[in-house]
C-alpha cells in the first residue's frame, strides 16, 4: 500500500511550451519540472499570466491550436503524454484524468441538457456495458454523481440546460463530470474563482472529500493563496513560465524563501492583522523575448548582477524545500 | 467651500428606508428592501455581502444611476440624493465619485489615459487647455503612475494599472465621497496590494470618505473602519471593524467569516467555530419571510420565519438584526 501511495503518478520534466501568434512567438513555459505522487495534492500558485493554466492544459494536451509543446517530457503513469496518439489521449482524458475548468459556462455546452453531457461521459466510462445498457442505467449513475456533489434536486438539474442553473450549481455539475472521468488525477483550474465565499467553502469541502475517497491526485491552480493552503500538501510557485520555488504547503506559507513568493504572500490581506505589503513593482515580463537570467530579476528587490546573466540553478534546502534563486546558492 | 463647512454634520450620508425594486419577467426583485444607515465623515464604511445581496444596487442608487423606489438619501445634511444623476446640481455630481469593479470595461478603449483622466477636469472646469497636461500628470503621479502613462491606451496597461487610472479619473474632480464598487476584486493579490495602499494614502491626505462595496473580508479588515453585512436586500449586522472581527454576532456573518480559506494559524483563530456553510442565497423575487437568512441559519427558531428580527444594539455602534439576541 505504501509503495503504491508513494509511486510517482505524474512527472513533468523540463517542459517548454510556446504560443505562435501571427507576428511573434510567446515563450510561455520555459523548462518547467514538477512531479506528483499518487493521491498527492499539489498547488500551483502565481500571478495571472504566469503559465499555470498552460501547464495544466499541456498535461491533457488540450492546448489551443497555436500552442505547442516544443521540449521536455510529461510522464504520466509510465506513459509519455507528449508522444501519445489522439486515440490514447482521448482514453486518458475520459477515464483517467478529469479537469475542472475556471468558467463552467464556457466548459459546459449551452445547447445540450446536463443529462446529455453527463450521459456522454458515462457511456464511454462504462464501455461495452454502457453502450448496451439503456438510458436507465446511465440515468441512475448520473443521478448518483449529481447527489455525490450535493446538488439539491438532481432530477431537475439533469433535465436543465446550463443557463438554467446558478453559478454554484453549474460548478457542481462540472465537478461531477470531472469526477466521472477522473480515476487517478484531477486538474482543478481556479475551481471556485467566480463563486461566493460560502459556496466556495462548500465546493472545496466537497472536492476535498471526493479526492480523499477516490485517492485522487489533484493539481489545484489558483492565485487565492488561502485556498491552496487549505487544500494542498505541496506547492509549486510559478512565475513567467519558470518554477521559482517548491516545498510543502505549510513551509511555503510560513517560511517562503524566494523573493517572489515572499512578496506574493505579504501582499495577501489577512484576517488577523491590518496592513498589506507593497505588492510587487512592475509587471510580468514580455513573453516574446525570453531573457537569459532569472525572469523575476527586473522586479526583484534583491537582484544582483548575475541574476540577469544566467538562470539560477535549483537549490535544495531543508525539508525538501527547492528554490531557484542565487540568494541561497 | 466655506459656506459648506458651516453646515457640516458628522454624517456625510444619511440613508433611511431605502428601497429599490426591479421588474423582471419572473416578478419583482426586491434588490434593496428598506435599509437605513449613515456614513460618517472621513470613515471607510464597508458594505459586505454575497452576489445578489443588493450591495452594488445600494451604491448605484446613491450614485444616481437609477432613482430609488422609496426612502431618503440625504447628502451632507442638506442635499437630497433620491434624484437621478442628471437632475443633481453639478457641484454634487462632482463631489461623489465611483470606481467600478472591472477597469477593462469602465475605461474607454479608444481613449488615451490622458483623455480619460482629463474629461472630468474639463467638465467641472478644473483645468483649462493650458494646464490640462500638468493636472493629469499630477493626478497620475498621485496614484503612483508616471507621466509616460498619459499616451497609453487601456489595453496597454495591466489590471492594477487600469484600476489606478480609474482611480485618478475619480479623484480628478476632487470629490469628498467615493464609492468603491468591488474596486480590487478583479485584481491579483500583488496589484490589489498596490491599489489598497494607494487608496489608504489618498484617504489620509485628502480626508476622503469611502463606501467600500466588496465581498472580500480580508480587504475589509485591512482598509475599513466600519462594516455592514447585507443579505437579500437587508442589512443584518453593523459594527466597527475591530469589533466585527473579534465578536461577529449574526449567524450569517459567522458563516461568511468561517468560510474564508486562510493562510496562517492566527487567521484561523479569527474565524468563528460551529457554523458551517450550507445552502445558497435564495431568489430575491420571492425572498423568505421573516428573517431572510432563516432558511440557511443553523440556529433558526419558529419566530425567525414569521417576523422580521428587531434591531438589537449590542454595544455602541454594534447593531445586529437577529432574534437570537432579542
Amino acid at each position: 500500500m505504501s509503495l503504491r501511495e508513494n509511486s510517482l503518478l505524474l512527472e513533468v520534466e523540463n517542459l517548454y511550451v510556446r504560443y505562435r501568434k501571427y507576428w511573434y512567438t510567446l515563450h510561455v513555459l520555459n523548462g518547467v519540472s514538477m512531479s506528483l505522487r499518487r493521491g498527492e495534492r499539489v498547488g500551483l500558485i502565481g500571478e495571472s499570466g504566469s503559465g499555470k493554466t498552460t501547464l495544466l492544459k499541456s498535461i491533457l494536451r488540450i492546448l489551443p491550436p497555436n500552442g505547442e509543446i516544443v521540449g521536455g517530457r510529461i510522464n504520466y503513469n509510465g506513459r509519455e503524454i507528449t508522444s501519445l496518439s489522439e486515440k490514447e489521449l482521448s482514453h486518458i482524458r475520459r477515464r483517467e484524468i478529469g479537469m475542472i475548468f475556471q468558467d463552467p459556462m464556457a466548459a459546459l455546452n449551452p445547447v445540450f441538457k446536463v443529462k446529455d453531457q453527463l450521459y456522454d461521459i458515462l457511456r464511454y466510462k462504462l464501455g461495452e456495458e454502457g453502450s448496451k445498457s439503456g438510458n436507465r442505467v446511465l440515468r441512475d449513475r448520473a443521478l448518483e454523481l449529481l447527489s455525490d456533489v450535493k446538488l439539491p434536486d438532481p432530477e431537475r438539474v439533469l433535465n436543465s440546460y446550463p443557463f438554467q442553473l446558478s453559478g454554484g450549481m453549474r460548478q457542481r455539475v462540472m465537478i461531477a463530470m470531472a469526477l466521472a472521468s477522473a480515476n487517478s488525477l484531477l486538474l482543478a483550474d481556479e475551481p471556485t474563482t467566480n463563486l461566493d465565499v460560502t459556496i466556495q467553502d462548500q465546493i472545496l469541502k466537497l472536492i476535498h472529500k471526493l479526492v480523499i475517497e477516490k485517492n485522487l491526485g489533484i493539481i489545484l491552480v489558483s492565485h487565492a493563496l488561502g485556498m491552496v493552503n487549505r487544500m494542498t500538501d505541496r506547492v509549486y510557485v510559478l512565475y513567467a513560465g519558470d518554477v521559482m520555488e517548491a516545498a510543502n504547503t505549510s513551509e511555503i506559507m510560513n517560511n517562503p524563501r524566494h523573493p517572489y513568493t515572499q512578496l506574493l504572500i505579504s501582499s495577501t490581506p489577512r484576517l488577523s492583522s491590518v496592513g498589506v505589503g507593497e505588492g510587487i513593482k512592475g509587471k510580468l515580463p514580455d513573453y516574446r523575448f525570453p531573457t537569459p537570467g532569472c525572469r523575476f530579476a527586473p522586479r526583484c528587490p534583491y537582484a544582483m548582477q548575475k541574476c540577469f546573466a544566467a538562470k539560477p540553478g535549483v537549490t535544495r534546502l531543508n525539508n525538501n524545500h527547492l528554490v531557484a534563486c542565487y540568494l541561497y546558492e | 467651500m466655506s459656506s459648506e463647512k458651516a453646515l457640516d454634520t458628522p454624517n456625510i450620508l444619511d440613508v433611511s428606508g431605502l428601497k429599490k425594486y426591479f421588474a423582471t419577467p419572473q416578478g419583482i426583485v426586491r434588490a434593496v428592501d428598506d435599509i437605513s444607515f449613515t456614513v460618517h465623515r472621513g470613515e471607510t464604511l464597508a458594505l459586505v455581502g454575497e452576489s445578489g445581496s443588493g450591495k452594488t444596487t445600494t451604491g448605484h442608487v446613491i450614485m444616481g444611476l437609477y432613482p430609488p423606489d422609496g426612502g431618503k438619501i440625504i447628502y451632507k445634511g442638506k442635499y437630497d440624493l433620491s434624484t437621478p444623476v442628471r437632475s443633481r446640481p453639478l457641484e454634487i455630481r462632482r463631489d461623489i465619485q465611483i470606481v467600478f469593479q472591472d477597469p477593462g470595461t469602465s475605461l474607454n478603449p479608444k481613449r488615451t489615459v490622458k483623455d480619460i483622466v482629463s474629461l472630468p477636469l474639463r467638465i467641472h472646469h478644473i483645468a483649462d487647455h493650458g494646464s490640462i497636461y500638468e493636472k493629469v500628470a499630477e493626478l497620475l503621479d498621485y496614484v503612483g503612475l508616471g507621466p509616460e502613462y498619459m499616451f497609453k491606451y487601456p489595453h496597454e496597461l495591466g489590471g492594477g494599472e487600469k484600476q489606478l487610472v480609474a482611480l485618478a479619473r475619480a479623484l480628478a474632480p476632487r470629490p469628498s465621497f467615493m464609492i468603491l464598487d468591488e474596486s480590487t476584486s478583479a485584481l491579483d493579490v500583488s496589484s490589489q496590494a498596490k491599489v489598497l495602499n494607494t487608496l489608504l494614502k489618498i484617504q489620509r491626505e485628502l480626508s476622503l470618505t469611502y463606501l467600500l462595496i466588496t465581498h472580500d473580508l480580508g480587504v475589509v479588515r485591512n482598509i475599513s473602519s466600519r462594516v455592514m453585512i447585507m443579505y437579500l436586500g437587508k442589512i443584518y449586522e453593523e459594527a466597527p471593524t475591530e469589533r466585527f472581527f473579534s465578536s461577529p454576532l449574526h449567524p450569517y456573518t459567522q458563516m461568511l467569516l468561517s468560510s474564508i480559506p486562510t493562510l496562517s494559524e492566527e487567521d484561523e483563530k479569527v474565524k468563528p467555530k460551529g457554523v458551517e456553510s450550507v445552502g445558497e442565497i435564495p431568489s430575491a423575487v420571492n425572498p423568505p419571510s421573516g428573517c431572510r437568512f432563516h432558511t440557511r441559519c443553523p440556529f433558526a427558531k419558529p419566530i425567525c420565519s414569521q417576523q422580521e428580527p428587531p434591531d438589537v444594539v449590542v454595544r455602541d455602534g454594534h447593531i445586529v438584526r437577529c432574534w437570537l439576541y432579542e
